[in-house]
């Protein structure tokens, strides 16, 4: 058993003690009603790979159209690695990696999975192309192409993530499945403007700053907004691992946005000022993305301690059923 | 009997026509010929849990490892018993108090973790057991977010998975809504009962349902078994059992009725089942809508980032 195993079956044994002793559930000896997902450490960060690559497509053709040359490069390379990237911690995380390529057996509109498995295998082949053709430095035209096949799946790859995530009986997921393509919209675009940032001309780098900010702040709203809506199942937010991860999230994009904020408002082109504008550029940037990482992975194991709950699956239903807004008809004969 | 009928070898499986199991949990003895019939036939691997301290329910729930499970489920004056750990009944837990320890009440009935009856006068008791399975249903979470379409309808509207497309993906685990599928360590394939799809092929009924021994599985067309069901609910609230219902027989519920459907004498959370299950396709409509509005704001926030200077600020 690994090191997270015993965690895991250490936190989950403690769930379902709090959930036999609950008397306002009834439960089979508090044990879990659901599966625990299947998906390992790859599919958070494909979460953030995935995001940060949509967001850093469109981030370079806006950057075309207006002319800034060396931010367009930028977010074009970003782009690149991260649609190199996704596939292969897909791939990793199956249960027989060398049947991958039977994902694109089907086309299933009723499976985020099938539709995501499209969307990646268009979006990384068209991003990966240009960032390629980027390197290369040849062949404009062809990488132009590729720049439009990856900018036309851009919003979807930065968006459908959250409706894979969703499009499960999970209930801390299911039931945020309105708000969560808000939070890893605005999380992609936090993490692309803050990698862009980081590593454009400072002379050109004034939107992806800006769409970092504004990316931040839009994560901690939709956040805010996605856990009103949880109500009690939010809960799983605010303990164990998902609980850390959250806090952590919330601290490093606050933090990360309001330094970045500060670099694009002050004022000033002098020496000093312009190394602490470096320094607030560098390690919001830094905040920033680790912000974004950390809210997909408080995300991901908060459907496990979802899972874990009985009480999360029966306490919903049954008050549906009891209100008479449930989907089975009276079962008394 | 009438349930003789559809328990016999022969009469041949039609190809068209609906199978499903009606289970009915008020003769289950608990024997678990079922669980052990399901894996002598379908070369199931082991699943060592130890003991779980659950009553005498040691498989602990399904899994790729376990297509049938029973659970048993003690109640005393129809109240549900209050979990202690350990091995209670045999006083192993040292949070108990002293002398309770595997004690008997005034009535000499064994009282289970601890818990004195309420009156001790009183003889209520009931241990309620049932054999849960795959409930194969009409409109199946698993089937509907398989994204390599190993999970099929069979000829029967039975719902299996071809080991040999799976990938492993393990979407399905997550969108049952009775935490029926799982992804197995050891081929990293998931897995789950498959009605004896071979054995409905051979005109011969499932392993669980013919090792059975009070015909409490039962196996037949579903439309046979939903009227019969319906008849023996009549009977048993009749004889008192006010909480008695059936379970996944009607077609208007979350998952549109499953193929394997039960009768129970309380409510379903106490066997482990949900109370309400939907399938999650039901709601992602209203996620795709979400995930394009969405996008739209993205772009849009993209779009007004190159508004001001090209520089810092």
């Amino acid at each position: 058993m690994s090191s997270t195993d015993r965690v895991d079956a250490a936190e989950s044994v403690a769930v379902q003690r709090e959930a036999a002793a609950d008397p306002s559930v009834r439960t089979y000896y508090g044990r879990p009603v659901l599966k625990e997902p299947e998906w390992t450490w790859e599919v958070p960060w494909y979460l953030f790979a995935g995001g940060l690559a949509g967001a850093s497509s469109a981030l370079s053709a806006g950057a075309r159209l207006a002319g800034l040359a060396d931010l367009e490069r930028k977010a074009r390379l970003v782009a690149g690695a991260g649609a190199v990237a996704s596939p292969v911690l897909l791939v990793m995380d199956l249960g027989r990696p060398q049947r991958f390529h039977h994902m694109l057996r089907v086309f299933k509109p009723t499976s985020a999975m099938s539709m995501g498995s499209w969307i990646l295998a268009v979006y990384s082949s068209s991003a990966g192309a240009a960032a390629a053709l980027e390197l290369l430095g040849r062949w404009p035209r062809l990488r132009t192409l590729a720049d439009v096949g990856a900018a036309a799946f851009a919003m979807p790859m930065a968006t459908y993530t959250a409706v894979l995530v969703s499009d499960t009986s999970i209930p801390v997921w299911n039931e945020a499945r309105r708000e969560l393509p808000f939070v890893f919209g605005a999380s992609a675009a936090a993490s692309a403007g803050a990698a862009a940032t980081l590593l454009t001309r400072p002379d050109e780098s004034g939107p992806a700053r800006r769409l970092a900010v504004v990316g931040a702040v839009g994560e901690l709203a939709a956040g805010r907004a996605m856990h009103q809506r949880l109500g009690d199942l939010g809960g799983v937010y605010e303990t164990g691992e998902a609980g850390r991860f959250e806090r952590l999230a919330k601290t490093c994009t606050t933090v990360g946005g309001a330094l970045l904020a500060a670099s694009a408002v002050g004022g000033g082109t002098s020496g000093r000022r312009s190394r602490w504008r470096r320094a607030a550029d560098v390690v919001g940037s830094l905040l920033v993305l680790a912000g974004s990482v950390c809210q997909r992975w408080a995300v991901y194991r908060a459907g496990f301690q979802s899972a874990w709950d009985p009480r999360h699956t029966v306490a919903p239903q049954r008050t549906r059923l009891d209100e008479g807004t449930g989907h089975r008809t009276d079962p008394a004969a | 009997m009438a349930s003789d009928l559809l328990n016999l070898e022969g009469g041949p499986t039609r190809p068209g026509v609906r199978y499903g199991f009606f289970t009915d949990t008020s003769i289950c003895i608990g024997c678990k010929a079922c669980e052990v019939a399901c894996k002598e036939w379908n070369g199931v691997p082991d699943h060592a849990r130890g003991f779980t301290g659950n009553s005498l329910d040691n498989t602990g729930s399904l899994g790729a490892n376990a297509w049938r499970h029973v659970t048993y489920v003690p109640q005393s004056d129809g109240r549900d018993p209050v979990q202690v750990a350990g091995l209670s009944w045999f006083g192993d837990d040292p949070g108990l108090p002293e002398g309770v320890h595997g004690s008997v009440d005034a009535r000499g009935v064994p009282v289970f973790g601890g818990v004195e009856a309420a009156d001790p006068t009183r003889t209520g008791f009931r241990w309620l057991m049932s054999s849960d399975v795959c409930k194969h249903c009409t409109n199946a979470a698993c089937l509907e977010v398989c994204p390599t379409g190993a999970i099929f309808f069979t000829e029967f509207r039975t719902v299996v998975v071809q080991d040999d497309i799976c990938n492993g993906c393990g979407y399905c685990v997550t969108a049952c809504p009775y935490g029926v599928i799982e992804r197995r360590q050891s081929d990293g394939g998931a897995w789950k009962c498959t009605m004896c799809y071979d054995r409905m092929r051979g005109g011969k009924q499932p392993a669980c349902a013919q090792a059975c021994p009070t015909d409490s599985i039962q196996f037949g067309p579903l439309d046979e078994l939903r009227v019969r069901a319906a008849a023996r609910l009549d009977r048993v609230v009749e004889a008192g059992y006010s909480k008695a219902q059936l379970y996944g027989h009607d077609e208007s519920d979350g998952v549109g009725g499953n193929g394997a459907f039960f009768l129970l004498l309380d409510d379903p959370e106490v066997y482990r089942l949900p109370p309400d299950p939907v399938t999650p396709t039901r709601t992602v409509g209203a996620a795709w809508r979400a995930a394009t509005w969405a996008g739209v704001a993205l772009a849009a926030t993209v779009a007004s980032a190159f508004l001001g200077g090209r520089g810092r600020g």
